[in-house]
This record gives C-alpha cells, sequence and structure tokens, in this order.
C-alpha cells in the first residue's frame, strides 16, 4: 500500500495514458481523437518529470540553502515536448476545421462513406 | 461491444506491462554526469539561477531557435490551410449571440493584468520559473480571452506578423553578436553577467527570453487568430 502511494504519480501517468489511447482508438469524432492524443502527451510530460526527479532534490532553480537538485534536462526537454505538442494540436484542429468544411461532418465513419472507401 | 470490450482488456494488459516497470523502478539518489555539470557550472558560467533556462537560452540555445522555427512553421502552415479560397470575404451565415456582462467587463479588467504577467513571466525567466514560452503562452492567452469575448473580432494580420519577425529577427542578430563579442553563437556574455538574482544578470538572457516570449505570443495568437476567422462558416 505504502509503494502504491509513494509512486502516485507513475499510476496517474498509465492511467491517462491508457484513458488517452483509448479515446484515440475507440472514437470517431476527429476532435475528440485530438483530444484523445493531448491526453496521452499530458502522461508522457508527466512521466518524464517524475523520472528527473533526485531524491530530497529541490526544482533545479539555484538557492541559497539546497544542495540537492532535480534533473534539469527532463525538464528542457519536456518543455520542447509541450510546445511541439500545441504546435500538432493547433495544426490537428485547423485540419479538421478544413475537413468540416469539406464533408460537414467530423464523424470518422460519415467520412468513409462519402468517400467510399471501406 | 465485443470491439471494444477487446480493447479494453487490450489497454488493461498494457497498462499492467507499464505497472511492471514501476514495480522496480527507484529514484536517482543524485544526478548523471551531464545534468550534474549544468547545476554545477550555471551560476558562475551564466550567472542565471533558473538552470532550465540556462540550458535552453544559452548551453542548447541552437535547439531552442529550431523549436521557435517549428512554431513559425506551424503558425504560417495553418493560416495557409485556413485560407484556402476566398471565404475570408464571406458574411457570417448565422447572427452569434452577444457575450455575457460578465465575460465583457472581466475581460476589460483581466486583460492589461494577463498582459503584465505574460511580461513578468518572460522577463524572469532565469530567476523563476517560466521564461519566453511560458510567458509568450500567457500573452496569448490574453488574446483569447479577446476573442471569446467579441468573436467576430478582427485583429491586424500585419501587426501579428510584423512582431513575429521582428522578434525573430532579433533573436538571430543577438546569437550573432554573440559570436562577434562572446564565445560562439547565442552566448549569453556579450552583456555583463551582473550580480547573481538580479532581474538584469545573466548576460543576454532576459532580452533572448524577452524576443523569444514576444514571438511565442504573436505565434500563438497568430494561430488563434486564424482558428476564429472560420467562426462564420
Amino acid at each position: 500500500m505504502q509503494f502504491i502511494l509513494d509512486h502516485y504519480n507513475y499510476w496517474i501517468v498509465i492511467f491517462l495514458m491508457m484513458v488517452g489511447f483509448y479515446t484515440v482508438i475507440s472514437r470517431g469524432n476527429l476532435i475528440k481523437k485530438i483530444a484523445g492524443l493531448n491526453m496521452f502527451q499530458t502522461s508522457v510530460f508527466l512521466l518524464y518529470i517524475s523520472i528527473g526527479n533526485v531524491s530530497g532534490g529541490t526544482t533545479p532553480i539555484i538557492a541559497e540553502g539546497f544542495r540537492a537538485y532535480s534533473n534539469p534536462l527532463p525538464h528542457v526537454l519536456i518543455l520542447t515536448a509541450i510546445v511541439v505538442g500545441v504546435a500538432t494540436t493547433a495544426l490537428g484542429l485547423a485540419l479538421v476545421v478544413r475537413i468540416r468544411e469539406a464533408y460537414g461532418s467530423i464523424e470518422e465513419e460519415e467520412i468513409h462513406k462519402q468517400d467510399e472507401s471501406f | 461491444m465485443i470491439k471494444r470490450f477487446t480493447l479494453m482488456l487490450l489497454l488493461a494488459g498494457l497498462g499492467a506491462i507499464f505497472a511492471g516497470l514501476i514495480q522496480n523502478y527507484v529514484a536517482d539518489e543524485e544526478l548523471n554526469l551531464t545534468a550534474a555539470y549544468y547545476a554545477a557550472h550555471t551560476a558562475e558560467d551564466i550567472g542565471a539561477a533558473n538552470i532550465v533556462t540556462a540550458i535552453i537560452v544559452t548551453y542548447r540555445g541552437l535547439d531552442t531557435l529550431g523549436e521557435v522555427t517549428v512554431l513559425f512553421l506551424t503558425a504560417a502552415i495553418i493560416g495557409l490551410v485556413l485560407s484556402q479560397g476566398n471565404r475570408q470575404q464571406q458574411q457570417p451565415q448565422r447572427k452569434l449571440p452577444p457575450a455575457g456582462e460578465l465575460l465583457v467587463t472581466g475581460t476589460r479588467l483581466l486583460l492589461p493584468l494577463i498582459l503584465l504577467f505574460g511580461a513578468y513571466v518572460f522577463t524572469h525567466g532565469h530567476l523563476t520559473p517560466g521564461g519566453g514560452f511560458q510567458g509568450g503562452a500567457i500573452i496569448a492567452s490574453a488574446m483569447l480571452l479577446l476573442l471569446l469575448s467579441n468573436p467576430m473580432k478582427r485583429f491586424s494580420h500585419r501587426l501579428i506578423t510584423v512582431v513575429e519577425s521582428a522578434s525573430g529577427l532579433a533573436f538571430v542578430i543577438i546569437g550573432l553578436l554573440g559570436i562577434a563579442w562572446a564565445g560562439g553563437f547565442l552566448d549569453n556574455r556579450i552583456l555583463p553577467i551582473g550580480t547573481f538574482g538580479e532581474l538584469f544578470s545573466a548576460g543576454a538572457i532576459p532580452i533572448i527570453y524577452a524576443f523569444v516570449g514576444l514571438k511565442v505570443g504573436a505565434e500563438f495568437s497568430s494561430m488563434l487568430v486564424s482558428l476564429s476567422e472560420t467562426e462564420d462558416l
């Protein structure tokens, strides 16, 4: 029990990752798919930041009275990842707007029906 | 139904595999080699309190330039994708309900405060958690509030483009000055390092981050404005 409580952020990571993955696979609505992708992404951010923790370490900002800092490298990587994540989300939403204009729908099944693909 | 159940089962299995990885995980006792170097040398080499900022702006400044380029490309491509044809000239087909009193008054009250906070976050990036990207996102959130209170509001694309290009250019020029006056591209020591912990310290970092903040804010705003202009269709 103590183990589960100590690693609570990792359980949140797994939960978010699976919920996001499920949303991406099972939903036909393109907006919901993007939302699921974002949840998946958030879980990866959380995983990286958690792994960067050094026992007893504080945030990687130099200040009086602190000797141990968390690993700053995951923070740097994830800052980049968040920015790129925002970019991909925005681009995905823009494409959804265009798809809505072209097909009149954002449901995957209806789009396939109109294209007679599948 | 059976398909959904299989999927759930599959994901539960996948989750169990990840959980197995966590079982044996122990947090590090000390920083690894690269991180320890950055932690030990940031204060004297760069003069910034925030190690993350020091790495992003100076040690790995070139990567940040690439990151900003990714954002720039995204903003440009979104503009391209959404501006096909002559849709912009079309009149709105339906009348939008007016924004609530609360939202309109709240926008008037909060807008300057949000902009101020954004500016605070990107100028203090070397001292506190924050920096150009975060500050830029906060500034763009002010634009989002404006768009929420009046969805038909139109912003000047030209102004946004000018701010974006000018700050991008300034970022690169500061980087090139680093080659001429200091140790290399994007070296922050073109200005004196100053006293550790003060606002005007850490060389060029506050200036670089101010430009990054403006650029990111302009890029996010441009994305929001492009998306909002499809509102009437």
